[in-house]
């Protein structure tokens, strides 16, 4: 079994005085994303699940000390957008519930409620840094995939944050093809959606629809149409960016998200005029659809550098490649993104984008998800050491890391199936 | 057949075209076969072109160039520092200390200071040009889903050259790459071996005097396609994997007895072509040499699975569990060839030491798993488990337009976590699975692959250690001519499906 020295170090500290015990990270390359910006030799001390102090003075008497000289220490990561604990097999529809396209219900749809803790790809992603997440389904039928939620890695049953917390839609070539066949088709229908909710329940009371939603669906739609939870709009292409931002003169309560964004370098200006954040894979450069032939690898730095608030993600990697998310970030580096910016745009921003404003961060008072690297997290070559999730350090162990531990020595007496990991 | 000695050689050729058969002169079987008497048309044994589609590819105008002071990985596992590499008339010259090597006085250098060398990347599994950017329905042409067999399909005639996806490959130190036919099939076709140059055509891209290939598939897609494919039921075979392995044997034994009638259609021709070469006996008992042989029928698909069996034609398999894989070993035994490489082998390191001891490669990813069943043992380890085995031989592939453009990436993610597993191989090492490695497999080792004097100059200057995040591939040299150049955009080729359209010519 292979564990570092730093975690097994973290593991005694999973007594049943856990939470009020003080831990003290010392010594180590502290990000914090605050105005403290990166320390070094830095100190991180936490208790009861929060962080009492980051700053370079000495760790209080009696603290449990974590010596993390050489390394970074880092708040936990922040999938901006997953589908982990949604699918356990892509391929094999039972257990896969990213989406409904038989359901006569869309909007109303939560994942909180199709959530699994116990999915394997939470492990996997938890032990690479990753301590939250914003989850949500595809639509399945329509433009609407339903509401998301925000989960925290650990596996518990109690492991959903915060229930409905966005609401996903899709517009471009998607929405188009699932309205009916057009653009237009695409608009009216979500124009349409929009009326129905903020009408609701006018209209509504004697045949139990609106102009084109029931009335479950305006009810779901309704905490978006008031500006209660923003609507994530997947989107591409320059000009259906720009359509959507005109919702922001037509309907000045609803809150923006544009996730995909691959032509967002183009109209810059106009996304950070809007104050619209957006959630990009930084990797997109093939012209793959026609919506998105300006893809370019400098997409993500040139959004920065207008003004327009960055998260990173990818949403075809979603059920088990969440913890792609790092490898995104350092090729954002790579292609214009300040470090800064990238980093934070895997941590601080999706917490902030999704209210999250605890999370993220290393700041007095905020929640203890701390990770201990063995190098620069967006290197490719670097590794998470320990993972604390509110003040818990986790097991750094995976169906992964198992069947590894099982076959990495072919050369044995009985058969694997008798050794247990 | 008619008599031998009626038949002109133009009646012959006629013949012969008609059917789609080329005559020989010199007949491929027997290079050694002495020429026709001068007073009669000697028949020429039936023997098919086996380059009817050749490579028309010609090097880039390049200039000889000396890189100096670089960290060098040699691809053969060693690495440099401050080391040189010297490239003349498209082929590396020397590689070692700049103070040992001899040049012509002027030569052009670069200076590589604070920058890696390394032999060029070589993708042993990729679909651009078969299934290229835009993905548009029109643009699906890497699977001849019309049947489970279907081996007499070549790749390269489906690929598009204009392909946006090459240009992006080359940014990512791609020089070389397989073209293969998509998976649905058991047999999905020939696979070709080309060049990560811009061209016109294929043929311009072919990479000159490599084999061909022929890609295999085991396990969910082919019984998943064929079985309950379309919609229909109850379809056709396969439907599970004994099918797939009951579809491969039995494609295997028509080829075998193929092959059988080409083997003693050639012996024949060589018996009888000795005997009517003898000067004729003068007692009058012996009637001659007699008719020649007749050649058997032409079997497209046969021709393929033929060449398989001859060692002409290496197969790559894609191939996702363990006890798949030592099935399709099995198999190849069975009949008598040899896998080059699985493709895929998300199981592999459970089988690692047998493919080791069998000689085959495992193409694998980096970190993909859980989109299928038969992937759902994935584990970060695989590459590095299956390099460690006694005979071991990884390779890291994309099978993805995106990968492809980061295969040292994905080297380094299993490099990290093959270490941390106690797996110590060191990064001039695990560079043996980006070119050596996959040349091995694809036969063009002699060729490519490795920067040792006498080899093409396939090569990269990475801007910095090749397996950071922050590192690109600053220049890329095919043949030693400059391909990409990451600081001049005259040497970023935008393709035709890019003029015009937004976008044309940005970094990308």
């Amino acid at each position: 079994m292979i564990r570092s020295l730093l975690l097994a170090a973290s593991i005694a500290s999973l007594s049943p005085a856990a939470l009020a015990q003080t831990i003290a990270f010392t010594g180590g390359k502290v990000v914090t994303n605050t105005n403290q910006g990166v320390i070094e030799n830095g100190t991180v001390v936490i208790r009861d699940g929060r962080i009492v102090s980051v700053g370079t003075a000495a760790p209080p008497s009696g603290a449990t000390v974590i010596d993390a000289k050489g390394k970074w220490i880092t708040p936990g990561l922040f999938a901006a957008f997953s589908r982990m604990g949604l699918s356990e097999l892509d391929s094999e529809d039972p257990t896969n519930d990213t989406s409904a396209p038989g359901s006569d219900f869309q909007a109303a749809l939560r994942a909180a409620d199709a959530f699994n803790p116990s999915d394997t790809a939470i492990a996997v992603t938890r032990i690479e840094g990753f301590t939250r997440a914003a989850i949500v389904g595809s639509p399945g039928k329509g433009l609407f995939g339903g509401y998301g939620a925000i989960i925290d890695t650990t596996g518990d049953f109690d492991s959903i944050n915060a229930r409905d917390t966005f609401m996903i839609a899709r517009l471009g070539e998607a929405g188009a093809g699932a309205a009916g066949g057009s653009r237009a088709a695409s608009w009216q229908w979500l124009l349409a959606a929009i009326d129905d909710a903020k009408a609701y329940p006018r209209g509504f009371e004697d045949d139990n629809e609106g102009d084109l939603l029931s009335r479950k669906e305006a009810v779901a739609l309704k905490p978006v149409v008031e500006g209660r939870v923003p609507l994530m709009v997947e989107v591409y292409n320059a000009s259906d960016i720009l359509q959507v931002l005109t919702l922001r003169q037509r309907e000045p309560r609803m809150k923006l998200v544009l996730l995909g964004a691959t032509e967002g370098w183009r109209v810059a200006d106009q996304i950070a005029a809007a104050g619209v954040p957006v959630i990009v894979n930084p990797l997109t450069n093939l012209p793959d659809r026609f919506e998105i032939l300006a893809a370019t690898l400098e997409n993500a730095g040139r959004l920065q550098k207008a003004g327009v608030t960055v998260a990173i993600a990818d949403p075809n990697e979603a059920t088990h490649n969440t913890r792609f998310i790092l490898q995104l970030a350092g090729n954002a580096v790579a292609n214009g993104m300040t470090w800064d910016g990238a980093f934070k745009a895997i941590s601080s921003v999706p917490a902030v984008l999704y209210g999250q404003t605890d999370l993220g961060v290393l700041r007095q008072g905020a929640v203890a998800d701390v990770v201990i690297w063995d190098g620069d997290p967006l290197e490719l070559m670097s590794s998470a050491e320990a993972v604390y999730i509110a003040g818990v350090a986790t097991d750094m162990e995976s169906r992964q890391t198992k069947l590894r531990d099982r076959y990495l020595n072919l050369d044995e007496p009985l058969p694997q199936a008798y050794e247990r990991q | 057949m008619k008599r031998w000695k009626l038949i002109s050689l133009a009646a012959l050729m006629a013949a012969a075209c008609a059917t789609g058969a080329e005559t020989t002169t010199a007949p491929v079987a027997d290079q050694t076969a002495s020429p026709s008497q001068p007073m009669k048309a000697m028949p020429t044994r039936i023997a098919y072109n086996p380059d009817p589609y050749p490579s028309t590819y010609k090097p880039l105008p390049n200039d000889d160039v000396l890189i100096r002071n670089a960290t060098v990985f040699d691809g053969l596992g060693g690495e440099l520092k401050g080391g040189a590499v010297l490239i003349q008339g498209g082929k590396i010259t020397a590689v070692g200390p700049e103070a040992s090597m001899t040049m012509p006085a002027g030569i052009r250098t670069i200076d590589g200071t604070g920058r890696f060398v390394t032999p060029g990347i070589i993708d042993i599994h990729s679909h651009l040009g078969v299934y290229p950017s835009p993905g548009i329905s029109a643009h699906q042409d890497g699977n001849e889903v019309s049947g489970p067999v279907t081996a007499e399909v070549w790749a390269e005639h489906a690929i598009w050259p204009h392909d946006p996806g090459f240009t992006r490959a080359m940014a990512g130190g791609i020089t070389a790459m397989q073209i293969l036919p998509g998976s649905a099939n058991l047999f999905g076709g020939r696979g070709v071996i080309i060049k990560n140059v811009p061209a016109r055509t294929a043929q311009g891209m072919k990479f000159p005097g490599a084999p061909y290939t022929l890609k295999m598939a085991c396990g969910e897609n082919p019984k998943r396609v064929y079985g309950y494919g379309g919609g229909r039921f109850p379809g056709s075979a396969p439907f599970s994997r004994m099918g797939n392995i009951a579809g491969y044997r039995e494609a295997w034994q028509r080829a075998s007895e193929y092959k059988r009638k080409w083997d003693k259609y050639n012996a024949d021709f060589d018996a009888w072509e000795k005997k009517a070469k003898t000067p004729a006996p003068q007692t009058g008992d012996d009637k001659g040499a007699g008719d020649p042989p007749s050649a058997p029928d032409r079997n497209l698909e046969l021709d393929t699975l033929m060449g398989v069996l001859n060692g002409e034609i290496l197969v790559q398999h894609h191939c996702y569990r363990a006890d798949e894989m030592a099935q399709v070993i099995d198999l190849s035994k069975e009949f008598g060839y040899k896998v080059s490489a699985f493709h895929h082998g998300v199981e592999a390191y459970k089988i690692a030491d047998l493919l080791g001891a069998n000689g085959i490669c495992g193409a694998l990813w980096a970190d993909w798993w859980g989109f299928k069943a038969e992937a759902y043992d994935g584990i970060r380890e695989n590459i590095p488990m299956v390099h460690k085995a006694a005979g071991g031989c990884a390779i890291v592939h994309s099978d993805d337009a995106n990968g492809i453009q980061r295969l040292n990436q994905e080297a380094a993610k299993a490099l990290a976590d093959g270490l941390k597993a106690g797996i110590n191989v060191s990064k001039a090492e695990a560079w043996t699975w980006l070119s050596r490695n996959p040349a091995k497999a694809l036969g063009i080792l002699d060729k490519t692959g490795t920067l040792e004097a006498g080899k093409a100059a396939d090569v990269v200057i990475w801007s910095g250690d090749p397996f950071s995040s922050y590192t690109r591939a600053d220049v890329v040299f095919v043949d030693g001519a400059v391909t990409w150049d990451r600081k001049d955009p005259a040497r970023r080729p935008v393709v035709d499906f890019e003029l015009g359209q937004p976008g044309e010519g940005d970094v990308k």
